[in-house]
Protein backbone atom coordinates (compact mmCIF):
# COMPACT_ATOMS: atom_id res chain seq x y z
CA UNK A 1 0.00 0.00 0.00
CA UNK A 2 3.04 2.23 1.05
CA UNK A 3 4.86 1.68 -1.79
CA UNK A 4 2.35 2.07 -4.55
CA UNK A 5 2.48 6.20 -4.17
CA UNK A 6 6.01 6.41 -4.24
CA UNK A 7 6.29 3.87 -7.74
CA UNK A 8 3.69 5.46 -9.07
CA UNK A 9 5.60 9.18 -8.61
CA UNK A 10 8.65 7.78 -9.68
CA UNK A 11 6.97 6.75 -13.01
CA UNK A 12 5.83 10.41 -12.97
CA UNK A 13 9.58 11.57 -12.56
CA UNK A 14 10.97 9.50 -15.00
CA UNK A 15 8.37 10.76 -17.64
CA UNK A 16 8.90 14.62 -16.95
CA UNK A 17 12.97 13.60 -17.55
CA UNK A 18 12.17 12.00 -20.62
CA UNK A 19 10.14 15.13 -21.96
CA UNK A 20 12.81 17.20 -20.24
CA UNK A 21 15.47 15.59 -21.73
CA UNK A 22 13.66 15.54 -25.31
CA UNK A 23 12.72 19.13 -25.30
CA UNK A 24 16.46 20.11 -24.41
CA UNK A 25 18.06 18.69 -26.88
CA UNK A 26 15.55 19.79 -29.54
CA UNK A 27 16.43 23.11 -28.21
CA UNK A 28 20.29 22.79 -28.29
CA UNK A 29 19.87 20.65 -32.06
CA UNK A 30 20.15 24.22 -34.35
CA UNK A 31 23.31 24.77 -32.68
CA UNK A 32 24.89 21.39 -32.90
CA UNK A 33 23.78 21.28 -36.49
CA UNK A 34 25.92 24.54 -37.07
CA UNK A 35 28.65 23.03 -35.06
CA UNK A 36 29.04 20.09 -36.75
CA UNK A 37 28.87 21.62 -40.68
CA UNK A 38 31.16 24.25 -39.87
CA UNK A 39 34.10 21.20 -40.08
CA UNK A 40 32.86 20.00 -43.36
CA UNK A 41 33.68 20.36 -46.69
CA UNK A 42 30.39 21.53 -48.47
CA UNK A 43 29.89 18.04 -50.20
CA UNK A 44 29.16 16.35 -47.14
CA UNK A 45 26.90 18.68 -45.76
CA UNK A 46 24.52 18.56 -48.83
CA UNK A 47 24.94 14.38 -48.24
CA UNK A 48 23.80 14.29 -45.09
CA UNK A 49 23.56 17.43 -42.75
CA UNK A 50 23.13 15.55 -39.53
CA UNK A 51 26.35 13.43 -39.82
CA UNK A 52 29.49 13.93 -37.61
CA UNK A 53 32.38 15.15 -40.53
CA UNK A 54 34.47 12.52 -42.55
CA UNK A 55 36.79 15.03 -43.99
CA UNK A 56 37.68 17.99 -40.98
CA UNK A 57 38.08 20.60 -41.89
CA UNK A 58 39.64 23.77 -40.51
CA UNK A 59 39.37 25.70 -43.92
CA UNK A 60 35.80 27.22 -43.19
CA UNK A 61 37.01 29.15 -40.53
CA UNK A 62 40.16 30.29 -42.12
CA UNK A 63 37.66 31.79 -44.67
CA UNK A 64 34.72 33.21 -42.26
CA UNK A 65 37.36 34.82 -40.06
CA UNK A 66 39.27 36.78 -42.70
CA UNK A 67 35.38 37.61 -44.79
CA UNK A 68 33.25 38.50 -41.46
CA UNK A 69 36.07 40.35 -40.48
CA UNK A 70 35.89 38.39 -37.10
CA UNK A 71 38.16 40.03 -34.68
CA UNK A 72 37.49 43.23 -35.97
CA UNK A 73 33.66 43.12 -35.33
CA UNK A 74 34.40 41.50 -31.82
CA UNK A 75 36.29 44.47 -30.83
CA UNK A 76 33.27 46.82 -31.87
CA UNK A 77 31.01 44.47 -30.12
CA UNK A 78 32.72 44.55 -27.07
CA UNK A 79 33.98 48.52 -26.97
CA UNK A 80 30.39 49.56 -27.82
CA UNK A 81 29.25 46.93 -25.18
CA UNK A 82 30.93 47.52 -22.74
CA UNK A 83 30.56 51.43 -22.74
CA UNK A 84 27.10 51.80 -22.68
CA UNK A 85 26.69 49.13 -20.26
CA UNK A 86 29.23 50.75 -17.58
CA UNK A 87 27.72 54.61 -18.44
CA UNK A 88 24.03 52.96 -17.84
CA UNK A 89 25.10 51.64 -14.80
CA UNK A 90 26.43 55.46 -13.80
CA UNK A 91 23.79 57.18 -15.15
CA UNK A 92 20.37 55.23 -14.11
CA UNK A 93 21.89 54.46 -10.30
CA UNK A 94 22.62 57.80 -9.96
CA UNK A 95 19.45 59.30 -11.43
CA UNK A 96 17.46 56.71 -9.97
CA UNK A 97 19.17 57.70 -6.25
CA UNK A 98 17.83 61.17 -6.59
CA UNK A 99 14.54 60.19 -8.33
CA UNK A 100 14.01 57.74 -4.95
CA UNK A 101 15.27 60.17 -2.03
CA UNK A 102 13.70 63.71 -3.49
CA UNK A 103 9.78 62.68 -3.33
CA UNK A 104 8.28 65.69 -4.95
CA UNK A 105 5.43 65.80 -7.53
CA UNK A 106 8.09 67.18 -10.10
CA UNK A 107 10.07 63.73 -9.21
CA UNK A 108 7.08 61.82 -9.35
CA UNK A 109 6.16 62.77 -12.50
CA UNK A 110 10.00 62.02 -14.34
CA UNK A 111 9.97 58.18 -12.89
CA UNK A 112 5.91 57.94 -14.75
CA UNK A 113 7.27 59.58 -17.95
CA UNK A 114 10.87 57.23 -17.62
CA UNK A 115 8.07 53.99 -17.19
CA UNK A 116 5.79 55.16 -19.83
CA UNK A 117 8.50 55.40 -22.17
CA UNK A 118 8.95 51.43 -22.23
CA UNK A 119 5.85 50.75 -24.58
CA UNK A 120 7.17 53.06 -27.15
CA UNK A 121 8.96 50.69 -29.58
CA UNK A 122 11.83 52.01 -31.72
CA UNK A 123 10.50 52.00 -34.65
CA UNK A 124 7.85 54.41 -33.84
CA UNK A 125 10.49 57.02 -33.56
CA UNK A 126 13.44 55.41 -35.76
CA UNK A 127 12.75 57.54 -38.90
CA UNK A 128 12.92 61.21 -37.70
CA UNK A 129 15.53 59.74 -35.07
CA UNK A 130 18.05 59.05 -38.42
CA UNK A 131 17.11 62.68 -40.00
CA UNK A 132 17.88 64.27 -36.55
CA UNK A 133 21.26 62.53 -35.72
CA UNK A 134 22.82 62.09 -38.95
CA UNK A 135 25.27 64.88 -38.19
CA UNK A 136 26.26 63.29 -35.24
CA UNK A 137 26.69 59.52 -36.33
CA UNK A 138 28.97 61.21 -39.44
CA UNK A 139 30.80 62.57 -36.73
CA UNK A 140 31.68 59.25 -34.64
CA UNK A 141 29.01 56.87 -35.21
CA UNK A 142 30.31 54.17 -32.77
CA UNK A 143 30.33 56.96 -30.27
CA UNK A 144 27.22 58.29 -31.38
CA UNK A 145 25.63 54.53 -30.81
CA UNK A 146 26.80 54.11 -27.14
CA UNK A 147 25.46 57.78 -26.67
CA UNK A 148 21.65 56.45 -28.43
CA UNK A 149 22.29 53.22 -25.95
CA UNK A 150 22.33 55.27 -22.51
CA UNK A 151 18.98 57.08 -23.84
CA UNK A 152 16.91 54.23 -24.53
CA UNK A 153 18.41 52.26 -21.65
CA UNK A 154 18.23 54.42 -19.04
CA UNK A 155 14.26 54.56 -18.09
CA UNK A 156 14.69 50.33 -17.47
CA UNK A 157 17.71 50.80 -15.68
CA UNK A 158 16.62 53.52 -13.69
CA UNK A 159 13.24 51.89 -12.92
CA UNK A 160 15.08 48.39 -11.53
CA UNK A 161 17.48 51.07 -9.51
CA UNK A 162 14.18 52.92 -7.74
CA UNK A 163 12.99 49.88 -6.78
CA UNK A 164 15.94 48.78 -4.83
CA UNK A 165 16.66 51.72 -3.36
CA UNK A 166 13.32 52.65 -2.53
CA UNK A 167 14.23 50.10 0.13
CA UNK A 168 17.43 51.29 1.49
CA UNK A 169 16.28 53.21 4.76
CA UNK A 170 17.45 56.94 4.43
CA UNK A 171 18.70 57.28 7.83
CA UNK A 172 21.68 55.45 6.33
CA UNK A 173 21.94 58.91 4.30
CA UNK A 174 20.91 60.74 7.16
CA UNK A 175 24.01 59.84 9.56
CA UNK A 176 25.99 60.03 7.01
CA UNK A 177 25.07 63.80 6.03
CA UNK A 178 25.49 64.37 9.85
CA UNK A 179 29.49 62.86 9.50
CA UNK A 180 29.90 65.91 6.84
CA UNK A 181 29.84 63.61 3.71
CA UNK A 182 28.42 65.14 0.61
CA UNK A 183 25.82 63.91 -1.40
CA UNK A 184 27.72 62.54 -3.99
CA UNK A 185 30.29 60.91 -1.31
CA UNK A 186 27.32 59.42 0.18
CA UNK A 187 26.04 57.89 -3.12
CA UNK A 188 29.39 56.23 -4.09
CA UNK A 189 30.84 55.34 -0.87
CA UNK A 190 27.67 53.71 0.40
CA UNK A 191 24.69 53.26 -1.40
CA UNK A 192 26.55 52.04 -4.67
CA UNK A 193 28.22 49.36 -2.81
CA UNK A 194 25.19 48.21 -1.59
CA UNK A 195 23.46 48.10 -5.36
CA UNK A 196 25.77 45.31 -6.27
CA UNK A 197 22.69 42.72 -7.07
CA UNK A 198 20.82 45.02 -8.97
CA UNK A 199 23.89 46.18 -10.89
CA UNK A 200 24.51 43.15 -11.85
CA UNK A 201 20.76 42.69 -12.99
CA UNK A 202 21.16 45.43 -15.06
CA UNK A 203 24.46 44.69 -16.28
CA UNK A 204 23.24 41.50 -17.96
CA UNK A 205 20.30 42.91 -19.27
CA UNK A 206 21.60 45.98 -21.30
CA UNK A 207 24.70 43.79 -22.18
CA UNK A 208 22.40 41.13 -23.55
CA UNK A 209 20.18 43.65 -25.72
CA UNK A 210 23.32 45.81 -26.54
CA UNK A 211 25.47 42.98 -27.62
CA UNK A 212 22.96 41.35 -29.86
CA UNK A 213 21.32 44.45 -30.57
CA UNK A 214 20.61 44.89 -35.03
CA UNK A 215 18.44 47.49 -35.95
CA UNK A 216 19.77 50.40 -34.38
CA UNK A 217 23.76 49.12 -35.40
CA UNK A 218 22.40 48.47 -38.92
CA UNK A 219 21.10 52.03 -39.52
CA UNK A 220 23.91 53.63 -37.57
CA UNK A 221 27.13 51.68 -38.27
CA UNK A 222 29.62 51.65 -41.33
CA UNK A 223 31.59 48.81 -42.67
CA UNK A 224 35.12 49.28 -40.56
CA UNK A 225 32.54 49.93 -37.43
CA UNK A 226 30.29 46.84 -37.44
CA UNK A 227 29.03 44.27 -34.86
CA UNK A 228 28.95 41.10 -34.84
CA UNK A 229 25.41 40.66 -35.58
CA UNK A 230 25.92 42.74 -38.53
CA UNK A 231 29.05 40.84 -39.93
CA UNK A 232 27.33 37.88 -39.57
CA UNK A 233 24.17 38.79 -41.25
CA UNK A 234 26.23 40.78 -44.06
CA UNK A 235 28.25 37.48 -44.45
CA UNK A 236 25.72 35.53 -44.12
CA UNK A 237 24.05 37.03 -47.30
CA UNK A 238 26.96 36.96 -49.31
CA UNK A 239 27.65 33.43 -48.11
CA UNK A 240 24.76 31.30 -47.83
CA UNK A 241 25.82 28.63 -50.69
CA UNK A 242 29.26 28.41 -49.21
CA UNK A 243 27.33 25.81 -46.38
CA UNK A 244 30.40 25.41 -44.67
CA UNK A 245 32.27 28.88 -44.73
CA UNK A 246 28.58 30.37 -43.65
CA UNK A 247 28.05 27.46 -40.70
CA UNK A 248 31.40 28.44 -39.51
CA UNK A 249 31.00 32.39 -39.50
CA UNK A 250 27.50 31.28 -37.19
CA UNK A 251 29.68 29.28 -34.75
CA UNK A 252 32.22 32.12 -34.52
CA UNK A 253 28.95 34.70 -33.96
CA UNK A 254 27.87 32.85 -31.26
CA UNK A 255 31.00 31.19 -29.74
CA UNK A 256 31.56 34.55 -27.44
CA UNK A 257 27.97 35.04 -25.75
CA UNK A 258 27.86 30.82 -25.03
CA UNK A 259 31.19 31.29 -23.08
CA UNK A 260 30.05 33.93 -21.30
CA UNK A 261 26.87 32.04 -20.32
CA UNK A 262 28.44 29.61 -19.34
CA UNK A 263 31.12 30.82 -17.07
CA UNK A 264 28.32 33.53 -15.58
CA UNK A 265 25.91 31.47 -15.63
CA UNK A 266 24.47 31.59 -12.37
CA UNK A 267 24.73 35.27 -12.40
CA UNK A 268 22.82 35.14 -15.81
CA UNK A 269 19.94 33.38 -14.47
CA UNK A 270 19.69 35.09 -11.05
CA UNK A 271 20.17 38.21 -12.70
CA UNK A 272 17.28 37.99 -15.13
CA UNK A 273 15.01 36.61 -12.60
CA UNK A 274 15.26 39.23 -10.27
CA UNK A 275 14.74 42.03 -12.99
CA UNK A 276 11.80 40.68 -14.65
CA UNK A 277 9.92 40.02 -11.47
CA UNK A 278 9.60 43.84 -11.14
CA UNK B 1 18.82 77.89 0.50
CA UNK B 2 16.74 74.73 0.35
CA UNK B 3 15.85 75.14 -3.57
CA UNK B 4 19.71 75.94 -4.38
CA UNK B 5 20.56 72.61 -2.32
CA UNK B 6 17.65 70.77 -4.35
CA UNK B 7 19.14 72.32 -7.71
CA UNK B 8 22.91 71.49 -6.94
CA UNK B 9 21.48 67.69 -6.49
CA UNK B 10 19.84 67.58 -9.48
CA UNK B 11 22.36 68.86 -11.90
CA UNK B 12 24.88 66.41 -10.06
CA UNK B 13 22.74 63.53 -10.02
CA UNK B 14 19.91 63.70 -12.57
CA UNK B 15 20.64 66.48 -15.05
CA UNK B 16 22.81 64.51 -17.55
CA UNK B 17 20.81 61.19 -17.77
CA UNK B 18 17.57 63.22 -18.38
CA UNK B 19 19.49 65.62 -20.84
CA UNK B 20 20.10 62.35 -23.01
CA UNK B 21 16.65 60.82 -22.51
CA UNK B 22 15.01 63.97 -23.67
CA UNK B 23 17.35 64.13 -27.03
CA UNK B 24 17.46 60.31 -27.88
CA UNK B 25 13.82 59.75 -27.04
CA UNK B 26 11.10 61.97 -25.85
CA UNK B 27 12.38 64.83 -28.95
CA UNK B 28 12.64 62.23 -32.03
CA UNK B 29 9.09 60.60 -30.38
CA UNK B 30 7.56 64.33 -30.65
CA UNK B 31 9.30 65.19 -33.59
CA UNK B 32 7.64 61.62 -35.61
CA UNK B 33 4.20 62.55 -34.10
CA UNK B 34 4.19 66.14 -35.81
CA UNK B 35 5.76 64.84 -38.90
CA UNK B 36 3.12 62.55 -39.83
CA UNK B 37 0.82 65.43 -40.60
CA UNK B 38 3.45 66.81 -42.97
CA UNK B 39 4.84 66.20 -46.47
CA UNK B 40 8.21 64.69 -44.75
CA UNK B 41 10.36 63.48 -47.62
CA UNK B 42 13.67 61.96 -44.80
CA UNK B 43 15.50 65.40 -44.81
CA UNK B 44 12.87 68.14 -44.53
CA UNK B 45 9.22 68.79 -43.70
CA UNK B 46 7.40 71.83 -46.07
CA UNK B 47 3.93 72.35 -45.72
CA UNK B 48 1.05 70.39 -43.49
CA UNK B 49 -0.90 67.64 -45.04
CA UNK B 50 -3.40 66.95 -42.20
CA UNK B 51 -4.23 62.98 -42.12
CA UNK B 52 -3.00 62.67 -45.70
CA UNK B 53 -0.62 60.10 -44.23
CA UNK B 54 -3.18 57.91 -42.69
CA UNK B 55 -5.18 57.91 -45.09
CA UNK B 56 -2.66 56.66 -47.64
CA UNK B 57 -1.32 54.31 -45.02
CA UNK B 58 -5.06 52.73 -44.87
CA UNK B 59 -5.07 53.05 -48.34
CA UNK B 60 -2.23 50.67 -48.66
CA UNK B 61 -3.24 46.95 -49.38
CA UNK B 62 0.29 45.48 -48.57
CA UNK B 63 -0.19 47.72 -44.90
CA UNK B 64 -4.06 45.74 -44.37
CA UNK B 65 -2.08 42.45 -44.92
CA UNK B 66 1.04 43.56 -43.00
CA UNK B 67 -1.36 44.16 -40.07
CA UNK B 68 -3.87 41.04 -40.47
CA UNK B 69 -0.31 38.93 -40.71
CA UNK B 70 0.96 41.05 -37.28
CA UNK B 71 -2.22 40.47 -35.38
CA UNK B 72 -1.79 36.49 -36.23
CA UNK B 73 1.62 36.51 -35.28
CA UNK B 74 1.20 38.12 -32.22
CA UNK B 75 -1.51 36.18 -30.53
CA UNK B 76 -0.43 33.01 -31.40
CA UNK B 77 3.31 33.67 -30.78
CA UNK B 78 1.29 35.00 -27.19
CA UNK B 79 -0.15 31.93 -26.63
CA UNK B 80 2.77 29.60 -27.85
CA UNK B 81 5.31 31.21 -26.07
CA UNK B 82 3.62 31.65 -22.86
CA UNK B 83 2.17 27.85 -22.93
CA UNK B 84 6.01 26.27 -23.53
CA UNK B 85 7.33 28.46 -21.53
CA UNK B 86 5.07 27.85 -18.76
CA UNK B 87 5.77 24.03 -19.11
CA UNK B 88 9.70 24.30 -19.27
CA UNK B 89 8.96 26.20 -15.79
CA UNK B 90 7.38 23.39 -14.72
CA UNK B 91 9.63 20.95 -15.64
CA UNK B 92 12.50 22.57 -14.54
CA UNK B 93 10.58 22.87 -10.99
CA UNK B 94 9.64 19.50 -10.63
CA UNK B 95 12.60 18.54 -8.36
CA UNK B 96 14.81 16.43 -11.12
CA UNK B 97 18.14 16.23 -10.31
CA UNK B 98 18.98 17.42 -13.84
CA UNK B 99 16.52 20.47 -13.62
CA UNK B 100 19.78 22.56 -13.61
CA UNK B 101 21.14 21.47 -16.75
CA UNK B 102 17.93 21.68 -18.21
CA UNK B 103 17.04 24.78 -17.28
CA UNK B 104 20.69 25.90 -19.07
CA UNK B 105 19.88 24.46 -22.13
CA UNK B 106 16.78 26.13 -22.51
CA UNK B 107 18.09 29.46 -22.26
CA UNK B 108 20.63 29.25 -24.50
CA UNK B 109 18.97 30.66 -27.52
CA UNK B 110 17.36 33.80 -25.62
CA UNK B 111 21.41 34.46 -25.46
CA UNK B 112 21.89 35.07 -29.21
CA UNK B 113 20.28 37.48 -30.94
CA UNK B 114 17.04 37.09 -33.41
CA UNK B 115 19.31 37.69 -36.82
CA UNK B 116 21.67 35.08 -36.04
CA UNK B 117 19.31 32.50 -34.86
CA UNK B 118 17.19 33.51 -37.76
CA UNK B 119 19.97 33.16 -40.18
CA UNK B 120 20.44 29.29 -38.50
CA UNK B 121 17.14 28.55 -39.04
CA UNK B 122 16.48 29.54 -42.86
CA UNK B 123 20.11 26.85 -43.29
CA UNK B 124 17.69 24.50 -40.98
CA UNK B 125 14.39 25.00 -43.31
CA UNK B 126 16.05 25.85 -46.82
CA UNK B 127 19.06 23.19 -46.53
CA UNK B 128 19.13 20.90 -43.87
CA UNK B 129 15.57 20.00 -43.82
CA UNK B 130 14.99 19.76 -47.78
CA UNK B 131 18.05 17.89 -47.92
CA UNK B 132 17.18 15.40 -45.68
CA UNK B 133 13.76 14.78 -46.73
CA UNK B 134 15.22 14.18 -50.41
CA UNK B 135 17.44 11.81 -49.24
CA UNK B 136 14.78 10.01 -47.17
CA UNK B 137 11.96 10.58 -48.95
CA UNK B 138 9.85 12.96 -46.99
CA UNK B 139 7.67 14.59 -49.87
CA UNK B 140 5.94 16.74 -48.15
CA UNK B 141 9.34 18.25 -47.04
CA UNK B 142 11.38 18.67 -49.76
CA UNK B 143 10.32 22.32 -50.45
CA UNK B 144 11.61 24.42 -48.11
CA UNK B 145 8.88 26.09 -45.73
CA UNK B 146 10.11 29.66 -45.94
CA UNK B 147 9.01 29.34 -49.85
CA UNK B 148 5.01 29.55 -48.85
CA UNK B 149 3.32 32.24 -46.95
CA UNK B 150 1.29 29.69 -44.78
CA UNK B 151 4.67 27.35 -43.83
CA UNK B 152 6.79 30.48 -43.34
CA UNK B 153 4.12 31.72 -40.79
CA UNK B 154 4.86 28.39 -38.62
CA UNK B 155 8.74 28.74 -39.22
CA UNK B 156 8.56 32.18 -37.79
CA UNK B 157 6.37 31.07 -34.88
CA UNK B 158 9.12 28.10 -34.58
CA UNK B 159 11.91 30.07 -34.23
CA UNK B 160 10.12 32.89 -32.30
CA UNK B 161 9.17 30.20 -29.37
CA UNK B 162 12.18 28.32 -29.48
CA UNK B 163 14.02 31.89 -28.80
CA UNK B 164 11.65 33.52 -26.47
CA UNK B 165 10.32 30.48 -24.14
CA UNK B 166 13.80 30.42 -21.91
CA UNK B 167 13.35 34.06 -20.72
CA UNK B 168 9.94 33.39 -19.82
CA UNK B 169 10.48 30.50 -18.58
CA UNK B 170 12.97 31.71 -15.81
CA UNK B 171 10.22 34.08 -14.84
CA UNK B 172 7.87 31.48 -14.36
CA UNK B 173 10.01 29.54 -12.67
CA UNK B 174 10.67 32.87 -10.34
CA UNK B 175 6.58 32.28 -9.52
CA UNK B 176 6.59 29.18 -8.99
CA UNK B 177 9.76 29.65 -6.65
CA UNK B 178 7.88 32.28 -4.65
CA UNK B 179 4.78 30.59 -3.58
CA UNK B 180 4.81 29.31 -0.09
CA UNK B 181 5.54 25.52 0.67
CA UNK B 182 2.68 25.84 3.61
CA UNK B 183 0.35 26.56 1.20
CA UNK B 184 1.19 23.73 -0.83
CA UNK B 185 1.16 21.33 1.70
CA UNK B 186 -2.45 22.43 2.98
CA UNK B 187 -3.75 21.76 -0.80
CA UNK B 188 -2.15 18.34 -0.57
CA UNK B 189 -3.86 17.40 2.96
CA UNK B 190 -6.85 19.33 1.92
CA UNK B 191 -6.65 16.15 -0.85
CA UNK B 192 -5.94 18.34 -3.93
CA UNK B 193 -4.28 16.58 -6.74
CA UNK B 194 -1.52 17.50 -8.73
CA UNK B 195 -3.23 19.10 -11.39
CA UNK B 196 -5.79 20.63 -9.41
CA UNK B 197 -2.98 22.00 -6.88
CA UNK B 198 -1.73 23.72 -9.89
CA UNK B 199 -4.67 25.05 -11.53
CA UNK B 200 -6.35 26.02 -8.42
CA UNK B 201 -3.25 27.26 -6.26
CA UNK B 202 0.09 27.42 -8.16
CA UNK B 203 -1.40 29.05 -10.93
CA UNK B 204 -3.61 31.74 -8.85
CA UNK B 205 -0.55 32.29 -6.60
CA UNK B 206 1.76 33.30 -9.28
CA UNK B 207 -0.38 35.90 -11.32
CA UNK B 208 1.92 38.55 -10.90
CA UNK B 209 4.01 36.34 -13.32
CA UNK B 210 1.57 35.73 -16.15
CA UNK B 211 1.09 39.97 -16.32
CA UNK B 212 4.98 40.10 -16.68
CA UNK B 213 5.34 37.66 -19.21
CA UNK B 214 2.04 38.02 -21.28
CA UNK B 215 3.15 41.64 -21.40
CA UNK B 216 6.70 40.93 -22.34
CA UNK B 217 5.60 38.65 -25.17
CA UNK B 218 2.95 41.06 -26.08
CA UNK B 219 5.41 43.85 -26.72
CA UNK B 220 7.94 41.65 -28.57
CA UNK B 221 5.12 40.45 -30.54
CA UNK B 222 4.76 43.64 -32.22
CA UNK B 223 8.12 44.87 -32.29
CA UNK B 224 9.60 41.59 -34.15
CA UNK B 225 11.98 42.67 -36.40
CA UNK B 226 15.51 40.46 -36.39
CA UNK B 227 13.85 36.99 -36.57
CA UNK B 228 11.74 38.49 -39.86
CA UNK B 229 14.31 40.25 -41.38
CA UNK B 230 17.13 36.89 -41.15
CA UNK B 231 14.07 34.21 -41.30
CA UNK B 232 12.14 34.85 -44.16
CA UNK B 233 13.23 38.35 -45.06
CA UNK B 234 9.43 39.21 -46.02
CA UNK B 235 9.56 36.68 -48.43
CA UNK B 236 7.68 35.02 -50.72
CA UNK B 237 6.43 38.86 -52.43
CA UNK B 238 6.49 40.65 -49.23
CA UNK B 239 3.80 38.93 -47.89
CA UNK B 240 5.38 37.62 -44.33
CA UNK B 241 6.55 41.01 -43.57
CA UNK B 242 5.83 41.75 -39.65
CA UNK B 243 4.97 45.27 -38.86
CA UNK B 244 8.44 46.28 -37.98
CA UNK B 245 9.88 45.21 -41.25
CA UNK B 246 6.97 46.86 -43.67
CA UNK B 247 7.57 50.17 -41.56
CA UNK B 248 11.59 49.42 -42.22
CA UNK B 249 11.16 48.62 -45.85
CA UNK B 250 8.37 51.91 -46.72
CA UNK B 251 10.61 54.31 -45.12
CA UNK B 252 13.84 53.22 -46.01
CA UNK B 253 13.55 50.93 -48.89
CA UNK B 254 10.97 53.09 -50.82
CA UNK B 255 11.33 56.44 -49.74
CA UNK B 256 7.64 57.09 -48.53
CA UNK B 257 8.84 58.62 -45.41
CA UNK B 258 5.03 60.07 -44.71
CA UNK B 259 3.40 56.89 -44.77
CA UNK B 260 6.26 55.45 -43.13
CA UNK B 261 6.27 57.45 -40.05
CA UNK B 262 2.31 57.13 -40.08
CA UNK B 263 2.36 53.29 -39.74
CA UNK B 264 4.85 53.78 -36.86
CA UNK B 265 2.92 55.84 -34.90
CA UNK B 266 -0.13 53.55 -35.77
CA UNK B 267 2.06 50.69 -34.56
CA UNK B 268 2.86 52.41 -30.96
CA UNK B 269 -0.56 53.13 -30.76
CA UNK B 270 -1.48 49.62 -31.35
CA UNK B 271 1.36 48.90 -28.75
CA UNK B 272 -0.31 50.89 -26.07
CA UNK B 273 -3.57 50.08 -26.17
CA UNK B 274 -2.33 45.67 -26.10
CA UNK B 275 -0.20 46.96 -23.58
CA UNK B 276 -2.71 48.70 -21.40
CA UNK B 277 -5.69 46.63 -21.90
CA UNK B 278 -3.92 43.31 -21.35
CA UNK B 279 -2.18 44.69 -17.82
CA UNK B 280 -5.13 45.94 -16.79
CA UNK B 281 -7.04 42.48 -17.06
CA UNK B 282 -3.78 40.84 -15.81
CA UNK B 283 -4.12 43.36 -13.15
CA UNK B 284 -7.86 42.59 -11.87
CA UNK B 285 -6.41 38.97 -11.90
CA UNK B 286 -4.18 39.05 -9.65
CA UNK B 287 -6.16 40.93 -7.53
CA UNK B 288 -9.14 38.19 -7.28
CA UNK B 289 -6.96 35.51 -6.34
Amino acid sequence: MSQKPKQKKSVARSIIFAVGAVLALSYVMPFFLVFVNSFKPKPEILANPLAFPIVFTWDNFNQALQKMNYFQSLTNSIIITTFSVIALIIVSSMLAYYLARSNSKFTKGIFLVLVASMIVPFQALMIPFMSIFAPLVSLDNRTALIFFYIGFGVSLSTFLYHGFISNIPKELDEAASIDGATDLTIFWRIIFPMLRPVTATVAIINALWIWNDFLLPRLVLTPDTQTLPLSTYLFYGQYSAEYGQAMAGLLLAVLPIITFYLILQRQFISGISSGAVK
Amino acid sequence: MQFGKHLKKFIFFAALPLAIFAIVLVYPFIQGLILTFTNFDGFEATKFVGWDNYVKSFQDPTFWSTLQFTGAFVVVSLVAINVVAFGLALIVTSKLRSSNILRTFFFVPNLIGGVVLGVIWQFIFNSALTSLATKFGWNSMTESWLNETGSAFWALIIVTVWQSSGYMMIIYITGIISIEQDVLEAARIDGAGALRTLVSVKMPLMAQAFTISLFLTLRGGFMAYDVNVALTGGGPFRTTELISMHIFEDAFRLGNFGTGQAKAVIMFLLVAIAALVQVSVSKRMEVQR
